[in-house]
């Protein structure tokens, strides 16, 4: 009885396919939630644009990609640690300690490849510990990264006694990351890019980030499928700790010096609420770069669109917050999770 | 009569659980509930809990017809049903515990003195004072202490009808005496007690009469003085067998898989040989430690001593991974919590054991990856659109072929299967049957653990009995029936072990 109402679906399912609209097959290739980003990102443009056209202009494009340029890298890496089931809020503090760290280490060896190097070692530790206190503490993700998140900022005003450290605008490198371009596109944008185009790869076609989808998805099965998830979270959160390097990199580029804390405040919350937005799933397993990045350049232009709107910049963090919860609402109730009260 | 269950059914998705069951107990008598996984003793319990209700039926209560909707409404018809595990909150007093929900106030503030006296005087009352200290913290109690305190609450309301389910699987002796005593004191004072166990000599000790079910129907009612435990197990066994697969026996092979002595946690000095080619099946009841043995073995778990060999050569098992490059391959119980991504697709699910090898530097061979996605749906008959759909959108017996899927695509040596058929049709039970013995054809090692003994009988070798965390039994293929697995499953080692070959 099961064979016979079985045949029936499979010889229903050709022409079923077949009378599929060619809009349901360019949803499936750009999926829902990257539609429904792409269309808000085009009716924030169109209300911005209407109110204010210097919103049009390069020079405002420009300003948006080298300012989002930032949160992008974060949020591309915080996609990573978010889909293994994690969460990063160190990340912010991570860029503000190496950027001072950067900064003091090429003032002291006149090297900026030395001070890269150091920045970028520093930023390996930094997710080390992380994945070290996650792992063999048993630490939940949240309370490790929210305590490291004061730690680092702690460590990032004491070496650097809380003021800006060295200056970097004149260095040839420095400079180049800051104001340089190549094609037309400056650095920071191209950074972004490699950034999130590295990680899109590895997501998409090694066996490594199948596995991180694997164990987001369900860990237990993933350990039972001879997946080594240690190694996999500490990867993870230290790829975190090299890209808020890289972050810090650019934040000392773009300022000029070493910055503890101004310019590296709030970026956890921002690249989170990025990935969220993007369709990261909180419980992991679920979520894509280039969601992300549509989720990076709709937050970019909000807040670009809000400064040239002149709409005070404390409106701009209450809708930063609203965003994540917003995101974060749609997400469950995707899943399916009903809107009735705690058990 | 006390309580009357009248004609009670109940299934579950098209699945009959329950049908047109009748229990009677009466006031003052301990009636013991047996019966195979599965037979509907746990159902049972939950209608009368208030957590299910009956699709059809009536229950009564001291003549009176009660309408159960909810454990609070059970509560209030004075029935009490005792789990395994009753729910404690650990950092708060044990009077506290008892009290939760009524706890005695002074105005608007609560009165922690009278709360002492009101549980020190329950405790004299009911006859064991120095069994609990009121002020312990729940998390410090012992699983007897934890009982305790479920069986308190149901006593300070007035109770009529206690039912305690497995409730001596977390105890020990002495501490089984004192439930015992306790049973009996309520049995006097005029509760009624249903008693649900696996342990058949519990039930001759402390039941008035049993009732035996199977297949979700009653077979019958007995006086524990006019029955012998091997009636009682013959009337448990007997399911329907007509149409079930039955397998074709291979001369086996080489000793594959070799265990000594495996001892975790949970299991105790296991020992046993899988040749190439052979089924050997473990039988036992529910939580005689056959999936803690399997989680142990791939090093889900940690084994505490003990060897395992593989084609005679020692393997040291510390994680799943280790065991997969021995050469195991291991499909868990629950489908959906331990081996699959719901939410990924048939490929996705079926490549993720042989990822690392379908990759050159990390690049997964998509189109290798693809082949071996459509060769296993093929070959197992995995009825979906394509390779590329969800697989939460599955049945159950497609679901559990693409679990197979992803170890048949590995090749394993020794092949665990834990509850191959939970859940799935009877076409998909028939098709995964043939897949196993294929297998077996092609020379894997193949161990089944299932609950269900008609399966073991058709699938097996040889089957391993299980009890309490430990091998009392191993049968042939041709020794092997229901009876006597059930004997070896169900009554204490010492007694079973004329039949078994250590």
């Amino acid at each position: 009885m099961t064979s016979t109402t079985d045949t029936r679906a499979e010889a229903e399912q050709p022409q079923e396919r077949r009378s599929r609209s060619r809009l349901r097959r360019v949803l499936d290739v750009v999926g829902v939630q990257n539609l429904s980003l792409l269309i808000a990102l085009g009716i924030l443009v169109a209300i911005i644009g209407s109110k204010n056209s210097n919103f049009f202009f390069v020079s405002n494009m420009k300003t948006i990609g080298t300012t989002v340029s930032v949160v992008g890298v974060l949020a591309v890496v915080q996609t990573l640690v978010m889909l293994i089931g994690g969460l990063d809020i160190s990340v912010g503090s991570a860029a503000g300690l190496t950027s001072v760290v950067s900064a003091m280490v090429f003032t002291s060896s006149h090297s900026a490849g030395v001070g890269i190097l150091v920045a970028l070692g520093v930023g390996v530790l930094t997710g080390l510990f992380n994945g070290v206190v996650i792992i063999y503490g048993r630490v939940n993700a949240v309370i490790a990264t929210l305590a490291t998140y004061a730690g680092y900022r702690g460590l990032a005003n004491l070496v650097s006694n809380g003021r800006a450290q060295g200056y970097t605008g004149t260095d040839s490198t420095f400079v180049f990351i800051a104001r340089g371009a190549i094609a037309g596109i400056p650095t920071l944008i191209w950074m972004l890019v490699v950034v999130a185009l590295l990680a899109h790869l590895l997501l998409r076609y090694t066996d490594i980030g199948r596995n991180v989808y694997a164990m987001g998805g369900n860990a237990t099965a993933s350990r039972l499928a001879g997946i080594n998830l240690n190694r996999y979270v500490i990867g993870c959160y230290v790829t975190a700790g090299v890209v808020a390097a890289i972050a810090g990199i650019m934040l000392t580029a773009r300022t000029g010096s070493g910055q503890p804390t101004s310019g590296s405040q709030g970026l956890e919350l921002q690249s989170i609420t990025a990935a969220a937005l993007g369709g990261v799933s909180l419980q992991g397993g679920k979520g894509s770069i280039p969601g992300t990045i549509l989720a990076v350049l709709l937050l970019g232009v909000l807040q670009n669109g809000l400064t040239i709107l002149n709409v005070n910049s404390f409106w701009q963090d209450i809708a930063q917050g609203f965003l994540l919860v917003i995101a974060v609402v749609i997400q469950q109730r995707r899943r399916g999770v009903r809107a009735i009260g705690l058990p | 009569m006390r309580l009357v269950m009248d004609a009670v059914s109940k299934a579950f998705a098209g699945v009959r659980a329950l049908r047109d069951v009748s229990v009677q107990a009466r006031a003052g008598e301990v009636l013991a509930l047996v019966g195979e996984n599965g037979a509907g003793k746990s159902t049972l319990l939950k209608i009368l809990s208030g957590a299910y209700l009956p699709d059809t039926g009536t229950i009564s209560i001291d003549g009176e017809p009660v309408h159960l909707d909810s454990p609070n409404d059970a509560h209030r018809a004075g029935v009490r049903v005792i789990y395994q595990e009753p729910e404690i909150i650990p950092h708060v007093s044990v009077a506290e515990n008892v009290y939760v929900g009524g706890l005695p106030r002074k105005g608007r503030l609560f009165d922690r003195r009278a709360l002492r006296d009101k549980l020190r005087a329950d405790l004299e009352r009911f006859g064991f004072g120095s069994a609990l200290d009121p002020d312990a913290l729940g998390s410090r109690l012992s699983p007897a202490q934890r009982q305790l305190v479920e069986i308190l609450r149901a006593l300070i309301t007035q109770v009529r009808i206690i039912a305690f389910d497995e409730p001596t699987s977390s105890l020990s002796d002495v501490e089984v005496r004192t439930l015992f005593r306790l049973i009996r004191r309520l049995r006097s004072d005029g509760v009624s007690v249903l008693y649900v166990s696996h342990r058949l000599p519990e039930i001759f000790e402390i039941a008035d009469r049993v009732t035996v079910l199977r297949d979700g129907g009653v077979v019958g009612t007995r006086d524990i003085g006019s029955v012998s435990e091997d009636e009682v197990v013959a009337m448990m066994v007997g399911r329907d067998l007509t149409g079930m697969f039955v397998r074709q026996p291979h001369d086996p092979g080489d000793v594959v898989l070799s265990v000594q002595d495996l001892s975790s946690a949970d299991v105790t000095d296991i020992s046993f040989d899988v040749r190439a080619g052979e089924v050997v099946g473990i039988a036992g009841l529910v939580g005689a430690g056959r999936s803690e043995l399997a989680h142990a073995l791939v090093g889900d778990t940690t084994a505490r001593s003990g060897e395992v060999r593989v084609d005679g050569a020692r393997v040291r098992i510390r994680s799943p991974r280790d065991a997969m490059r021995a050469g195991i391959g291991f499909a868990p119980e629950e489908r959906k919590a331990q081996a699959l991504l719901m939410h990924r697709s048939v490929r996705d699910n079926i490549s993720l054991a042989v990822l690392s090898r379908i990759s050159k530097a990390h690049i997964v061979n998509r189109r290798e990856e693809r082949q071996i996605a459509d060769r296993f749906v093929e070959q197992l008959n995995v009825r979906t659109p394509s390779t590329e759909q969800v697989v939460a959108n599955l049945s159950g017996g497609n679901q559990q072929k693409v679990v197979l899927a992803r170890w048949l695509a590995r090749r394993p040596r020794v092949l665990i299967l834990d509850e191959p058929t939970r859940g799935v049709d009877v076409g998909a039970k028939a098709e995964i049957y043939h897949v196993i013995n294929d297998l077996a054809g092609e020379g894997v090692a193949i161990v089944v653990i299932s609950s269900e003994l008609p399966e073991i009988l058709a699938l097996a070798d040889r089957v391993l009995v299980m009890q309490a965390g430990r091998i009392t039994g191993e049968l042939s293929r041709r020794e092997a029936t229901e009876e006597r697995i059930l004997a070896l499953a169900m009554t204490e080692p010492a007694v079973a072990g004329a039949g078994a070959t250590p």
